[in-house]
């Protein structure tokens, strides 16, 4: 079983996000994606000060796999990604919802974080196998 | 491995070059010269002895069953290479004027022609050099005909199954990618689509049969809801194979499309070229077709005044020995024999995908067409597609490809083609049946396979990581 912390809120597609206060949240891919994506080898930052709508392509994540699109959680800004990773990408294997965190965002719309899920529902639907 | 440069020794190549005769004295700046460079010193024999060597650690259809889905990796008849090494095309230089390269335009021709008859198009241009190249150009041929029209589109729909080629050429062409989910059965899911479609579509492009190795049962349908809206629908016919001589994919509804002229006409599959992946479209999209174009008065001569055309899309006519090796593989079959090859495949394909779904979870487990996905869940011990592709090099026959398309978590995609007899096919079930016992009995190995191979198993991780792209000593 996958590790899903409760403080966080979800996508159905395999993202985290880390609602810091209203208005501004840390964004990244999920344990459960990290471990079917396997190996990351790279990843595709999105630029600093784009704007972004939920559900819109904003970053890319290669694996010795497949390459995968991850997806906006809500609306908003871009204002801080982890440049870290463009040389480590291992750490979104070792550290998803720590070291490994993608990018940062400013909330332009905080009822759209309603349409996410909490770590229950979220475990349920990996659980369904989705 | 051994590389050309563990052969190096100062004076041992004995080439003399004539002395160059074509440029007079300083003409090349002294500045540009350089006599730093670590050109390699080898001998003639060297250089044949090693790549000799290396051809033959390579694995290829010629070695072995190569069932690679999606990437129809028939065996190619010798024929074809027989008839494209004549003297006479050979040596044919592309710049010949037409009065002494008529036999030349008139195989092009007549393999227009010919493609014209087996998919039902208007027109055909072999100009694009792959089945990416003619995506892209179909794509700009989508374009310029709504700007045409004087509409305003910019959406393409592409289903979740798609090759990843279709959602890249639509991006180039400035286009809106719009993804439509596939529904439980792996055909589209209607209701999605019609959620997709408006005014603003100019196109769906369509694999088919699709990327699982199904043929979508609503594909009428699809036609009429997207021509009901006045979108055009493009054949992705890179599995033009399954269906050749069966059905053509203008009777489907299909207004444009590709042929990949390596999977279904037995042309090779060069690392990434040259191919060749001609386009044809129907009589209302004729006319933005590429230049130039092959036509017939009391002679064969190439056609550039298309003042509708979207230009030139390759130096000179294409590919042209790809093409003469496609000609020369319809004309050994026939229309017979073509629909012959689609009958093998798809037969093929079922009797594999017969005696491998009692051992294998085959995730859509319907009669396919000339490819099938199963996937790795359930096997012993946790052994995922990578460890049994790689175990299967150990049986002598390539690997399927693995893990596309997406929509199958850990997807092996099996094409066995046409060309292989049944008890290849045979052989081959044995390979994956023993394969899952050693998956229960003996993991440890399937995490070390390959063992028989010239390299063993390969560090994907590092490799992608930190490249070496360059020799260095």
């Amino acid at each position: 079983m996958s590790n899903i912390p409760e403080n966080l809120k979800y996508t159905k597609t395999h993202e985290w996000i880390d609602v810091q206060d209203t208005y501004a949240g840390v964004c990244g891919i999920t344990d459960h994606a990290q471990e079917m994506l396997t190996d990351i080898v790279f990843v595709e930052l999105p630029e600093v000060g784009i704007e972004v709508k939920a559900g819109e392509q904003v970053a890319v994540v290669e694996s010795v796999k497949a390459v995968s699109d991850v997806y906006a959680p809500v609306s908003g800004r871009i204002t801080e990604v982890n440049k870290l990773l463009e040389d480590k990408p291992e750490l979104l294997n070792s550290d998803p919802y720590g070291e490994g965190w993608i990018y940062k965002i400013d909330i332009k719309d905080k009822y759209e974080l309603d349409e996410l899920m909490d770590a229950a529902a979220y475990a349920e639907h990996v659980a369904q196998g989705e | 491995m051994q590389t050309i440069f563990l052969f190096h020794k100062k004076g041992k190549n004995k080439y003399s070059i004539p002395a160059c005769d074509s440029i007079q004295g300083d003409e090349i700046p002294r500045s540009m010269l350089r006599d730093d460079l670590t050109l390699v010193d080898v001998s003639e024999v060297d250089v044949v002895r090693h790549y000799r060597k290396l051809s033959s650690l390579n694995f290829g259809v010629d070695n072995g069953m190569y069932p690679l889905g999606s990437c129809t990796m028939k065996y190619n008849p010798k024929i074809n290479d027989v008839v494209a090494m004549l003297p006479q095309f050979a040596m044919q230089h592309p710049a010949t004027i037409e009065e002494t390269g008529q036999g030349a335009l008139h195989m092009m021709y007549q393999l227009q022609q010919m493609l014209c008859q087996i998919t039902g198009m208007h027109n055909f241009s072999l100009s694009p050099a792959a089945g990416a190249h003619g995506e892209l150009t179909s794509v700009m041929i989508i374009k310029k005909y709504f700007e045409t029209k004087g509409e305003k589109r910019n959406i393409l729909l592409i289903p979740d199954s798609a090759h990843g080629t279709n959602p890249a050429s639509v991006a180039m062409c400035g286009f809106e990618v719009k993804e439509i989910p596939s529904d439980s059965d792996g055909d589209v899911d209607l209701t999605k689509l019609e959620d997709a479609l408006n005014e603003h579509v100019a196109a769906m492009m369509l694999t088919s049969p699709n990327t699982l190795g199904l043929f979508d049962r609503n594909i009428l349908k699809i036609a009429d809801m997207l021509h009901s809206k006045g979108a055009l629908f493009y054949c992705d016919g890179a599995n033009l194979n399954a269906v050749v001589g069966k059905v053509r994919p203008v009777d489907m509804g299909f207004d444009i499309m590709h042929v990949n002229l390596h999977k279904t006409f037995s042309t090779p599959h060069g690392g990434g070229g040259p191919g060749a992946g001609p386009i044809g479209v129907v009589e209302k999209l004729a006319p933005f077709l590429p230049v130039p174009i092959i036509e017939k008065a009391d002679r064969y001569y190439l056609q550039y005044n298309r003042p509708l055309s979207i230009g030139r899309i390759h130096s000179f006519f294409g590919n042209f020995m790809v093409m003469l090796r496609a000609y020369t593989y319809i004309m050994m079959l026939g229309s017979d024999g073509l629909r012959n090859v689609a009958e093998h495949a798809v037969c093929n394909a079922n009797y594999l995908r017969t005696k491998l779904c009692n051992h294998f979870q085959v995730p859509y487990n319907r009669i396919c067409m000339h490819e099938f996905v199963i996937n790795d869940e359930g096997l012993p011990n946790g052994i995922t597609t990578n460890e049994v592709a790689k175990r299967l090099l150990d049986y002598g026959f390539h690997a399927p490809t693995v893990y596309f398309p997406l929509i199958v978590h850990g997807a092996m995609m099996i094409e066995p083609t046409e060309t292989e007899h049944r008890d290849t096919l045979d052989a081959f079930a044995d390979a994956m049946l023993t394969i899952k016992k050693e998956a229960a009995q003996n993991p440890a190995l399937l995490k070390k396979a390959p063992v028989t191979t010239p390299v063993r198993k390969v560090d994907a991780v590092l490799a992608a990581r930190k490249p070496v792209l360059k020799w260095d000593d």
